[in-house]
């Protein structure tokens, strides 16, 4: 039994169905990576498991540590001990990057340094700045990092982690995650990106709307390199051809 | 009856300041409460003249040529009782190449029916820089009429900013008009953040006329409305000079029951100037929210961070 229990989500948008019987084990302390090409419903996913507004309508069930989370709102997740980071994160026009922190972490007195300080910013030069529009996408990226760092879940989820930064970024975004295994915090990329991928130690393939294979990542990247970037099947699942490679 | 010390007193801690370091000796300060001034203290270069006028009273301020004026100027403007009118007839002129920064106290703790209004009229000569900041401190009962009215005109290469901070209290109804005109080179920022709730109305008017080549001017409004406050906001620029440049930027957040009016209105009459405009009303944003709520804070608690973000 994993720390998350993902048990047959399916979802229908629009008349269209966008998952379907998604089931998966997360494994506390070890990178995952939901891995599948563009539309395949890795951000979708996501989207339910966090219980983001206009995802919440699902079939089946989703539990954290044991515990049915399917029917609660998105801060009662939280502080179940989940949470997310964006693909593009948010802006705020006048909120400082110290209240950003603040406000994610439980503990009166938050070190700012120690978490800024991991994904690469100076405090000195960011804890008084606005995450505003004056940053970076990068910038927003490594500030959502911190205060990912500061609220101190049991799970991360990081969609497109690597999307707008630069390598040196991701480098360090790279040593933050191992860090956080170290410290056994469990960690699900959503990504299509090969270099994010390799960081994983397990993998689920997906693809139109599906889980189509889980394995470790060693075993996923070949395929995943050679039959999904660019995807011939059009997001049609290779069932047959994936046996075969696997 | 409390002597003008123990009032200037009493309008520095409604204002949350620290009495002692506004009346040290290189600081300048001006404390009117209601009609009467209850302290002064003017600095070298600085003259402040205050007379009874019609139904209220008329101030002079002058910054002679040149002077830099180190430390702003608090102006402390309220009144104590629950009732009554304050109305402040102002003539400020900035002379060439001075320098002065403001910052008014406008404090009206227990107001139940309670009468601000201020008529000025401001010049920004040339090369010279004024940056006038105005804080108000209300009450929570609501019973206070804010009705400030302001023709600034600023020169060659002057400076002006105003900003209008209303956050803490009620607002109770609010009036702005500030109509400001921008001769050759010269520069006009005009921002207002306010915070109503209740049945609070705002009404903010701002027009900026950008007449000289090279003048730039902004407007910005940040505006909260929650339970049944209202919002009308009407942002105008002109420009009619070669190169001048303006923005008008208007964000309303609204809650509960909240209405909001928002007029951004841009008249270019010269081919080589350029205005925009950019107008958002509505509630907060989803991803911003979504984010903080990922991070366990609830709705509630997150909706208040962004608005306290947008109006900070």
């Amino acid at each position: 039994m994993g720390i998350l229990e993902i048990d047959k989500v399916s979802l229908r948008l629009g008349g269209k169905q966008i998952l379907n019987k998604v089931t998966m084990d997360i494994w506390e302390g070890h990178v995952h990576a939901i891995v599948g090409p563009n539309g395949a419903g890795k951000s979708t996913l996501a989207s339910v498991i966090m219980g983001l507004e206009g995802y919440r309508d699902i079939q089946g069930k989703i539990r954290l540590k044991n515990k049915d989370i399917t029917s609660l709102s998105i801060d009662e997740r939280a502080r179940q001990g989940i949470t997310l980071g964006w693909q593009e994160p948010a802006r705020y026009e006048g909120l400082s990057v110290r209240s950003f922190l603040q406000a994610a972490s439980s503990k009166k007195k938050v070190d700012f340094e120690n978490y800024l300080m991991q994904v690469g910013l100076s405090c000195d030069e960011y804890l008084d700045r606005a995450v505003d529009k004056t940053l970076s996408g990068g910038e927003r990226k490594k500030i959502e990092l911190a205060s990912i760092l500061a609220m101190d879940p049991d799970v991360i989820m990081l969609d497109e982690p690597d999307s707008g930064i630069d390598v040196g970024t991701l480098e360090k975004m790279f040593e933050v995650i191992k860090e956080l295994k170290k410290k056994g915090t469990t960690v699900i990329f959503i990504t299509h990106s090969l270099a994010v991928l390799r960081q994983a130690d397990h993998a689920f393939l997906m693809c139109h709307g599906e889980i189509i294979e889980k394995n470790t990542a060693d075993k996923i990247i070949p395929y995943f390199e050679n039959k999904c970037i660019p995807c011939p099947h059009k997001n049609k699942p290779d069932k047959e051809g994936l046996r075969d490679a696997i | 009856m409390p002597s003008d010390k123990d009032t200037a007193k009493q309008l520095s801690t409604a204002s949350g300041l620290k009495h002692a370091d506004i009346t040290s000796e290189d600081v300048a300060h001006l404390y009117l409460h209601h009609h009467d001034v209850v302290s002064s203290q003017l600095v070298p270069g600085l003259h402040v003249d205050t007379k009874p006028h019609k139904d209220g009273i008329f101030v002079t301020i002058r910054v002679d040529k040149n002077v830099h004026i180190k430390k702003p100027v608090h102006m402390c403007f309220g009144m104590l009782p629950k009732k009554g009118v304050q109305h402040i007839y102002m003539d400020a002129v900035i002379e060439s190449g001075a320098h002065l920064d403001v910052i008014a106290h406008c404090t009206f703790p227990n107001a139940v029916d309670v009468k601000h209004l201020m008529d000025a009229t401001i010049t920004v000569e040339d090369h010279a820089h004024y940056a006038y900041f105005e804080r108000h401190v209300h009450g929570d009962g609501g019973g206070i009429q804010v009705i400030p009215r302001s023709h600034i005109t600023v020169k060659d290469y002057g400076n002006f900013s105003s900003e209008f901070e209303l956050l803490k209290g009620r607002v109770g109804i609010i009036d702005i008009e500030y109509d400001t005109t921008c001769h050759a080179h010269s520069v006009m920022e005009m921002n207002a953040r306010i915070n109503g709730r209740k049945n609070d109305h705002i009404k903010i008017n701002e027009i900026g006329h950008l007449i000289g080549e090279h003048a730039r001017g902004v407007l910005t409004s940040r505006v909260a409305v929650r339970d049944q406050a209202h919002a009308d906001i009407y942002n105008k620029i002109t420009a009619s000079a070669a190169f001048a440049r303006g923005h008008v930027d208007c964000k309303e957040i609204i809650q509960d029951q909240g209405i909001a009016n928002a007029t951004p209105i841009v008249e270019v009459s010269h081919p080589k100037a350029h205005v925009t405009h950019e107008a958002s009303l509505g509630s907060v944003d989803s991803k911003q929210l979504q984010t903080l709520m990922a991070r366990g804070i609830n709705e509630d608690d997150a909706t208040d961070l962004i608005i306290d973000g947008l109006l900070s």
